[in-house]
């Protein structure tokens, strides 16, 4: 996607963000340490794995209620045309959030307004442990839009996804709203707390592993055309786990927000309120 | 829609089925800031106080737009947005489809990108189809992000009951939005609150929740000079004392603080001199001012429409109790709605919404307590 667009097209997406904060620019580290709730972290440690941010590459969240941030992706596209920008927004939702109503308010007011939003449905076939199959009538969802077009794409193939994205983004610019379905797969469960096995079969999650894996296709492509030998390929794997433990290492050193954090940012403009802790006779605070 | 006649200077009857009583709205406020005060002081209703904050805000501003149901080629179902659609155009004042949670999204997401939207809800009772964006998607953005993305939105309608619409149409949402950090939620009452409110909501950098009245949009209320100017704003988070007294302190907001003056009118012929204090904002709270009145008058009355439990007076009452508990001469007085859904026969709603009997006998209420003689006016 980042391949076929810029960073003033935006980005939005539900809470797998942390691929999508990277793709726009975001450091490992900076990763590493929101994820463990540190002051190095993207969002200081206040946000957490769901909200990741980075507004001046044009990424705006990081979203933890399903489905909110197509409208939201609506809204932001609706900027970029009051603008007269040229530039699209890809508001990204997966194959359990395409059932959500505010996701249809949203499309129709983007195709009565032309707004250029690209909605993209990484439908991998499982809304946390419920197949599509359960959940949705027709879980054909680029055809969901009724009225705006959509594009089935085979999102395993980054050449086929980098092409859909170029195409999605001229016609949102000219047309309006456009609906992109990636079909792709979600190896491991849907959180931490999901061993992903009691809703599917392990043959399937290895057999896709073994036909469809991005990353493997690549390789091979890399390797028949003779762009890189496997020892380059295997560097560059090595030289990436290094930056991941690397970028680990660097986190667990980062310290845990000051105290004082609890109360900032609740307001951009405070006016001096005061805000309390859990005792108010303890602890209260201004906020500036 | 109730039409209520302007109020003539010379006191012309008012038809408000509620019983506000034009006489009232003469009393010069003790404490206001105006400079240029006279007594030809020029009149405006807030209806037309809102609009012409829109219309200024909106020609001072390019990023300022209006969104919602019928803000546009209908005139504003309330004609608060009357003239606005001719004036900036449909791109500024966009007219909607009946999709709540979906234009207070777009909403939303246009103010992340920068855009300072002013979202109109028919009434606020309709919010509760977007409040997950009012709430997780907007108020909480500023601290999730750590100051990365802010909101600079405006959520405003008519908050409350108005006359005849039923349960579903008539809740008050102070409370609920108030509760909320991140938030800040503003309940103007005159013309010159109506203005300055929200003028200073659109320039807030954070999402604001304006909750409006519907049977005050036809009331006139003096204005001066100086609320008449573009730059005009006043602070969010400061209360306004309406009238002075010592020996009660009464908190109302919105259409109450009408209905409190005039029963501190009632209450001053019976020798008790009640300090009123018009909120202006659920959040923040100015604390400050309620306790220093209280200090002052030993007593406080808590009124407002909605719900009684969990309430705004709730709130206020813990407040005074923890920052002021040695002054209090009497326990704290609740006026509120009735614990019940609206109901619609007129003798029923009548009993479901403070009446200014309700306010001056709960305001006795707190003097008497005590059992020593209250001193004249």
């Amino acid at each position: 996607m980042e391949a076929a667009i810029t960073k003033k097209d935006c980005i939005i997406t539900a809470y797998r963000d942390h691929c999508i904060f990277l793709g726009r620019g975001g450091t490992l580290l900076e990763s590493f340490a929101e994820l463990m709730g540190r002051k190095a972290g993207c969002s200081r440690g206040k946000g957490g794995s769901m909200h990741f941010y980075k507004k001046d590459a044009c990424f705006f969240g990081g979203h933890g209620i399903v489905g909110a941030q197509v409208p939201l992706g609506c809204g932001l596209a609706f900027a970029q045309k009051y603008r007269k920008e040229d530039h699209v927004t890809f508001a990204m939702y997966g194959d359990g959030a395409a059932n959500q109503g505010q996701l249809f308010e949203a499309l129709n007011m983007a195709a009565l307004w032309d707004l250029p939003a690209i909605l993209v449905c990484e439908n991998n076939h499982y809304g946390m442990g419920t197949a599509e199959w359960r959940a949705a009538k027709s879980p054909a969802y680029y055809k969901r839009g009724d009225y705006v077009p959509g594009l089935k794409v085979d999102g395993m193939d980054a050449f086929a996804v980098k092409q859909a994205c170029k195409f999605a983004k001229e016609h949102a610019l000219k047309n309006g709203p456009i609906i992109l379905e990636m079909d792709t797969y979600r190896y491991h469960g849907h959180s931490m707390s999901d061993p992903g096995s009691t809703y599917r079969t392990r043959d399937e999650i290895s057999g896709v592993r073994q036909e469809r894996d991005p990353i493997e296709r690549i390789r091979k492509l890399i390797l028949a055309h003779d762009i890189a030998t496997e020892k380059e390929l295997k560097d560059i794997e090595k030289q990436a786990r290094k930056e991941v433990d690397e970028a680990i290492a660097q986190a667990k050193e980062s310290p845990m927000p000051d105290e004082s954090e609890l109360f900032t940012n609740v307001y951009r403009k405070g006016f001096g309120v005061e805000s309390f802790g859990t005792d108010r006779k303890e602890l209260r605070a201004s906020l500036p | 829609m109730w039409g209520i006649l302007r109020q003539k200077v010379g006191g012309a009857t008012c038809l408000s089925p509620q019983g506000v009583g034009s006489h009232m709205l003469r009393l010069r406020p003790v404490t206001s800031a105006l400079r240029n005060y006279s007594s030809a002081a020029k009149e405006m209703t807030v209806r037309d106080a809102l609009n012409s904050a829109l219309d200024e805000e909106m020609a001072a501003d390019p990023n300022v737009f209006v969104m919602g149901e019928e803000v546009g080629e209908y005139q504003g179902a309330y004609k608060i947005t009357k003239g606005l659609l001719d004036k900036y155009g449909p791109e500024r004042v966009v007219d909607t489809p009946i999709t709540e949670a979906g234009f207070a999204g777009i909403g939303v997401g246009s103010a992340y990108h920068g855009l300072r939207p002013v979202i109109e809800f028919m009434t606020f009772n309709f919010s509760m189809q977007a409040i997950d964006h009012i709430i997780n998607s907007a108020a909480k953005s500023n601290y999730m992000s750590a100051g990365q993305i802010n909101v600079p939105i405006v959520f405003r309608g008519p908050n409350g009951p108005a006359a005849g619409v039923g349960a579903q149409h008539s809740q008050c949402y102070a409370a609920w939005y108030g509760s909320v950090p991140g938030l800040k939620v503003l309940v103007p009452y005159s013309s010159e609150d109506a203005r300055g409110l929200l003028k200073a909501a659109i320039r807030d950098p954070d999402p604001v929740v304006f909750l409006e009245n519907e049977l005050l949009y036809g009331e006139s209320f003096p204005v001066s000079a100086e609320a008449l100017d573009s730059s005009f704003c006043l602070p969010i988070g400061k209360a306004k004392i309406e009238r002075e007294g010592k020996d009660i302190t009464i908190t109302a907001f919105s259409k109450m603080v009408g209905y409190a003056l005039k029963a501190a009118e009632i209450l001053k012929k019976e020798g008790i001199s009640a300090e009123v204090i018009n909120l202006r904002s659920i959040r923040p709270l100015d604390r400050a001012t309620i306790n220093v009145s209280v200090r002052k008058t030993n007593r406080l009355l808590t009124v407002e429409e909605g719900f009684p439990q969990h309430g705004v007076g709730a709130e206020i009452c813990a407040s005074v109790v923890e920052d002021s508990f040695g002054y209090l001469d009497a326990p704290v007085e609740r006026i509120a709605g009735a614990d019940v859904p609206t109901p619609y026969a007129a003798n029923l709603e009548r009993m479901a919404f403070p009446q200014i009997e309700d306010i001056v006998r709960a305001a006795k209420r707190a003097c008497y307590r005590s059992g020593t003689m209250v001193a004249t006016a």
